[in-house]
């Protein structure tokens, strides 16, 4: 009760934090209940009614075939809120391995590691992750993957660094005192001392994973055509912009950069929060 | 190529080949990779370039603007700026662009390649045809090039403005708030010089590193801004070949922008001991 008492003080404090975070909740709430939300099937064509601009019936109008955008602007959040997630948590978890090994056990452990994550940071990521789903094979799961590993390195970094700092430190040294093993000093001393920074660093990278797949299925990556997803739909849309028909790519591109600026706004939230010194 | 031996030996005749400057041949095009890419990089550069030049221009003094002025309404539209900088994403901006220059006001070109179609490219000096046809005293061209960069380059320097003026804006406040300036200020100095020879100088180096930054996201944005506008460069290059599953194209354009990404950072190292002698004798 104390915990909550102290959230809803901090969260009233940062208005734009608690804005986000309800924004949130409502992104979570479109991709898990999207089918039940939209009012007609993302998928239907019915090319009568097609190119028609935004009125009461299609609230975002519709495309080229006739189908809702609204509907499918809904339905998108799905895919691309899932391949962020999955992208996100893969990193996290394998970055967090990778950078507490390092960092406590140092050595050769730890000039591995560093010389790996030096090996993907040398090239500019998008490319990167471009030439990883060329190579594993053009589909979803794929684009999982390589959102990972481009995450990766920032997690690596932050837990190796954050770990550097506290393996020194007073209940460390009590911990071992005691009898406990470096594994079970590592796990159940040094992890949950991180886990702060590193919600921080989850919440930022989300945004910034939700542009990638959508950059990525913009360019003709990953995700395919029917299929109801932002990036495709800007795609699409782009050929109508040039003759005016603006509704196509707006809806879509905006709901990106909404959700994505609600992730950062979250992220920057959490960080003052958390730890108010590295505010810039 | 080999593609009978196994795995190891061909990467093995890819390695040799590359040595002697040879990438492989694209199946589309037909042309040895190597010279397809060299026709292309001068368009991807001078457009990757000219955003960062303008994101250059425009968020150091906005940055700095903020950091002098804190809490006024110069600050509120940097911290919009920079806010919504990395949110947009840089295809949709491209987009709102086009149909906000193109289609509603009519000032900029259609966005078709790097002239319109009533030009011819001036004579081949560096590539780069706004040098190229200064060089040749063709204005006419010039001004097509001209035209036809700004949106792409606009799109990108967008993107690119958001890191650069956070970053001068935060160093410069904290620069601006430490004993060495308040003592320039109490022996009387002129704003112009504590604010450019003092401070600025003083906060140029996470500056300076922040650009090298930027400039890899822009190696990787170019890719979308590229097939938005319909950019003859190295990234809508690779991209076809990459639809087309046509990989020696791909492993060139990769390869070739890890090595303009290293010669960058080289670049960024040389630059930072250069401003800061400090940096070299800890190295």
């Amino acid at each position: 009760m104390k915990q909550f008492e102290e959230w809803r003080y901090l969260l009233l404090q940062n208005p734009l934090t608690l804005i986000a975070l309800i924004a949130f909740i409502g992104v979570v709430i479109c991709a898990l209940f999207a089918p039940w939300l939209v009012p007609y099937d993302p998928l239907a064509s019915d090319t009568a009614n097609a190119l028609q601009p935004p009125s009461w019936s299609n609230w975002f109008g519709t495309d080229q075939l006739g189908r809702d955008i609204f509907s499918r602007v809904i339905m998108g959040t799905r895919m691309d809120l899932g391949i962020a997630v999955g992208a996100v948590a893969l990193a996290a978890v394998i970055g967090t391995f990778l950078g507490a090994c390092a960092g406590f056990y140092g050595g050769h452990l730890d000039r591995a590691v560093g010389r790996g994550v030096d090996i993907i940071m040398a090239f500019p990521l998008f490319v990167l992750a471009m030439a990883i789903v060329a190579g594993l094979g053009n589909n979803v799961i794929n684009v999982v993957y390589a959102s990972a590993i481009i995450n990766m390195p920032f997690y690596v970094r932050v837990v190796r660094s954050e770990i550097l700092v506290l393996k020194n430190a007073g209940f460390v040294e009590a911990a071992r005192l005691c009898g406990n093993s470096n594994k079970r000093i590592l796990w159940f001393q040094l992890l949950p001392n991180v886990s702060a920074p590193l919600v921080v660093q989850m919440s930022l990278n989300m945004g910034w994973s939700m542009l990638n797949a959508a950059s990525l299925s913009f360019v003709g990556l990953g995700i395919r055509p029917p299929t109801p997803e932002w990036g495709i739909m800007v795609a699409e849309g782009a050929h109508y912009i040039i003759s005016g028909q603006w509704w196509l790519a707006l809806f879509p591109g905006l709901a990106l950069t909404l959700v994505v600026l609600c992730f950062n706004l979250l992220g920057d939230g959490l960080r003052d929060i958390i730890d108010p010194r590295r505010r810039t | 190529m080999g593609l009978n031996e196994s795995l190891f030996s061909q990467f093995w005749i890819y390695l040799k080949d590359l040595l002697q400057g040879d990438m492989g041949r694209s199946f589309t095009t037909g042309q040895p990779v190597t010279q397809d890419l060299m026709e292309r990089l001068p368009a991807s550069l001078e457009l990757t370039l000219l955003g960062l030049f303008i994101a250059i221009i425009v968020g150091l003094p906005l940055g700095m603007l903020a950091a002098t002025h804190p809490n006024s309404w110069i600050d509120h539209i940097c911290r919009l700026l920079t806010t919504s900088g990395v949110c947009l994403p840089t295809f949709f901006t491209g987009l709102v662009l086009i149909y906000i220059f193109y289609y509603l006001l009519g000032w900029a070109p259609a966005p078709m390649g790097r002239l319109d179609l009533f030009s011819s490219p001036p004579q081949d000096v560096t590539g780069f045809y706004l040098i190229d046809s200064a060089l040749a005293g063709e204005w006419a061209i010039f001004r097509s090039a001209l035209a036809q960069l700004i949106l792409p380059s606009i799109t990108l320097a967008l993107f690119a403005l958001a890191p650069l003026a956070r970053i001068t804006r935060a160093g410069l406040l904290g620069v601006l708030n430490s004993d060495f300036i308040r003592s320039a200020k109490a022996a009387g100095l002129p704003r112009r010089v504590i604010l450019v020879r003092y401070a600025l100088r003083n906060s140029l180096l996470p500056v300076v590193n922040t650009m090298g930054m930027v400039f890899s996201y822009l190696l990787g944005i170019n890719v979308l801004v590229e097939k938005v506008f319909a950019w003859p460069g190295i990234g809508s290059y690779a991209l076809e070949a990459l639809i087309a599953s046509d990989y020696a194209p791909v492993q060139g354009f990769v390869l070739s922008i890890a090595v303009l990404y290293v010669l960058l950072n080289l670049i960024v190292d040389l630059l930072c001991s250069l401003i800061d002698p400090r940096v070299e004798r800890a190295a």
